[in-house]
């Protein structure tokens, strides 16, 4: 798309946030009279304009419904939405484009893997292996499906640290687990779990594996086929791309033998009264017109990601969240929840006599946006034994001076509280 | 710092670090759970009502400063007072403190105005309201409320 510019480039040594901070025009106003910090990544990310374009443009000139009309408009607008499936493809190294089915996010996804592929093959007494740190819409689709199949629920339990118990999910997994469903990246907790080693583990048992990468997309390069999971999914939001925009990946020959999701248009090859035939992959799954505008941000999403690198982008995370954990150490009265050994991005914490929510207000008054609350994730609360917690977490455009500004406004807190 | 100091008031700190009527209450006869699902906030109150008069209550939970100092103001308010009183009262509060409600707090909320801060923080409003939808639910006989 040549209207659209190229993003501000780093080079492999120097990456520079400052320079990229310029491709998101929201971060450049003040909130409460000082320069807006935003640090709730983790909830939704910010878009560059490189995205926005892609939506301007495809409004302005391509706007039309996909796959069926025989127009110009309607043949251009199809082919930027596929070719957004082929980015997902690349962007997941995934081995065929027909893997990839646009959802609405890694909710629906979840949702559709549940109740298409689970559902039908679950029997009462079967198991679903999940863990205690997995996000509301990595439980309660699974919970639905148990209610309707008589199958069980069994959570592998974290330890303090944050960290899955490995001794206990080897344990839990046998010969009535039918499916291992696992967080990649920790939204709560930012802890990065070891999944291809537990894929490796579950397959040995022959267990297929669904993984939420919904936290790790922005943060973690993804390979499925080096992973080997069965599922995989993400929401595009998250990844600098609008929201309501995701995808599923699922091996082909998984997909091929389930159900559709959902009925509608699209997702049929013929329709009558006494035979309906369904779409091939992965329209099968795509019933209804879908966020086509959105599906296009997404690929703009992806190319920006792409042109950055990935790595050089989890390379600086790494490098501010270590920098933000060393930080919020010379806080006496403050406590990091989630200190695995390896994680991405997100720095939750509580502290002495001051609630999460008070945090919060207190901060958004210094210009300085955090998420908190249990971040859809109470399981992972209740294990800490906290209502809450303060939770900032990163983006690619995050400098050390968003930082400092979350440090002098956390001892904001502490002044106002007096503690 | 101006503005956050009309959030958080002097009384405000003073309720949410010493609460009052802060405790489990043996003889109560009417009881009821408050959860504000959005941020964790839960209470349990604990009511004592005899020929309908309020004549002891008290409070249980976790919450933020401003949930907490509410409760504690709302139960030093409302010990030995009648329970149709009590019931005016939360209408009032609730409007006031609402932004579609009354702008003006009133003399009948005295030491209550405290939290009609909250009016400019949306976010926090259920905060200073989930003490009395659990009064609310204890006072008909709901087992438990919800900001939601």
């Amino acid at each position: 798309m040549s209207s659209v510019q190229q993003p501000a480039k780093a080079t492999p040594n120097a990456f520079d946030a400052e320079r990229l901070r310029r491709d998101f025009p929201i971060l450049h106003q003040a909130v409460h009279d000082r320069p807006l910090v935003y640090l709730d990544n983790a909830a939704t990310s910010q878009k560059p304009r490189q995205v926005m374009e892609a939506l301007d443009h495809y409004y302005r000139f391509d706007n039309a419904n996909i796959h069926r009309g025989v127009h110009t408009l309607s043949e251009r607008a199809t082919a930027a939405y596929e070719e957004a499936r082929d980015k997902v493809q690349r962007f997941l190294n995934a081995a065929d484009r027909r893997e990839i089915v646009f959802v609405r996010g890694a909710t629906e996804a979840i949702n559709l893997v549940a109740q298409s592929y689970a559902r039908p093959r679950l029997q009462p007494g079967d198991e679903i292996l999940i863990t205690e740190m997995e996000h509301h819409s990595n439980i309660v689709p699974w919970q639905l499906v148990c209610e309707q199949t008589g199958a069980v629920l069994k959570v592998v339990p974290i330890d303090e640290t944050g960290e899955l118990k490995l001794d206990e999910f080897h344990r839990l997994l046998n010969a009535r687990t039918k499916l291992l469903a696992v967080v990649h990246v920790s939204n709560a907790l930012g802890t990065i779990n070891p999944v291809k080693e537990m894929v490796d583990v579950a397959h040995a048992q022959g267990v297929p594996v669904l993984l939420d990468g919904a936290q790790a997309v922005p943060h973690v390069a993804v390979d499925v086929q080096a992973l080997d999971c069965e599922f995989y999914v993400f929401s595009g939001h998250k990844l600098y791309a609008p929201t309501g925009t995701g995808a599923l990946y699922g091996k082909a020959a998984l997909l091929e033998a389930m159900p559709p999701y959902q009925g509608g248009g699209d997702m049929i090859r013929s329709v009558s009264f006494t035979k309906t035939e369904y779409n091939t992959l992965p329209y099968k799954f795509e019933a209804g017109t879908p966020h086509i505008a959105g599906g296009i941000g997404l690929g703009a999403a992806i190319d920006y990601l792409t042109d950055i690198g990935l790595d050089a982008v989890a390379a600086w995370e790494d490098e501010m969240l270590r920098y933000a954990t060393a930080r919020v150490h010379e806080i006496p009265g403050l406590r990091i929840i989630g200190t695995a050994t390896h994680k991405a991005g997100i720095l939750s914490f509580v502290m002495d006599c001051v609630h999460p929510h008070d945090i919060g207000t207190i901060l958004d008054h210094e210009g300085v946006a955090i998420r908190t609350g249990h971040h859809c994730a109470m399981p992972v609360m209740e294990h800490y034994k906290v209502p809450a917690t303060a939770r900032a977490s990163l983006a690619l455009y995050n400098t050390r001076g968003d930082v400092d500004r979350l440090i002098a406004a956390i001892l904001k807190v502490k002044e106002v509280f007096r503690v | 710092m101006s503005d956050l100091r009309e959030l958080y008031q002097e009384v405000i700190f003073d309720h949410n670090r010493n609460p009052r009527n802060f405790g489990k209450l043996a003889d109560a006869n009417r009881h009821a759970d408050g959860n504000n699902p959005l941020c964790g906030d839960k209470l349990h109150l604990y009511l004592k009502i005899e020929d309908d008069v309020i004549t002891d209550i008290r409070f249980e939970g976790m919450g933020c400063a401003i949930s907490t100092a509410s409760a504690s103001l709302m139960t030093e308010r409302l010990k030995g007072m009648k329970v149709a009183d009590a019931e005016a009262l939360f209408h009032k509060f609730h409007a006031v403190v609402t932004e579609d409600g009354d702008k003006g707090a009133g003399p009948e909320l005295g030491k209550l105005s405290v939290l009609t801060g909250v009016r400019e923080y949306p976010a926090r409003v259920k905060c200073a309201t989930l003490a009395w939808h659990t009064l609310e639910a204890a006072l008909h006989n709901k087992e438990t409320a919800s900001t939601e």
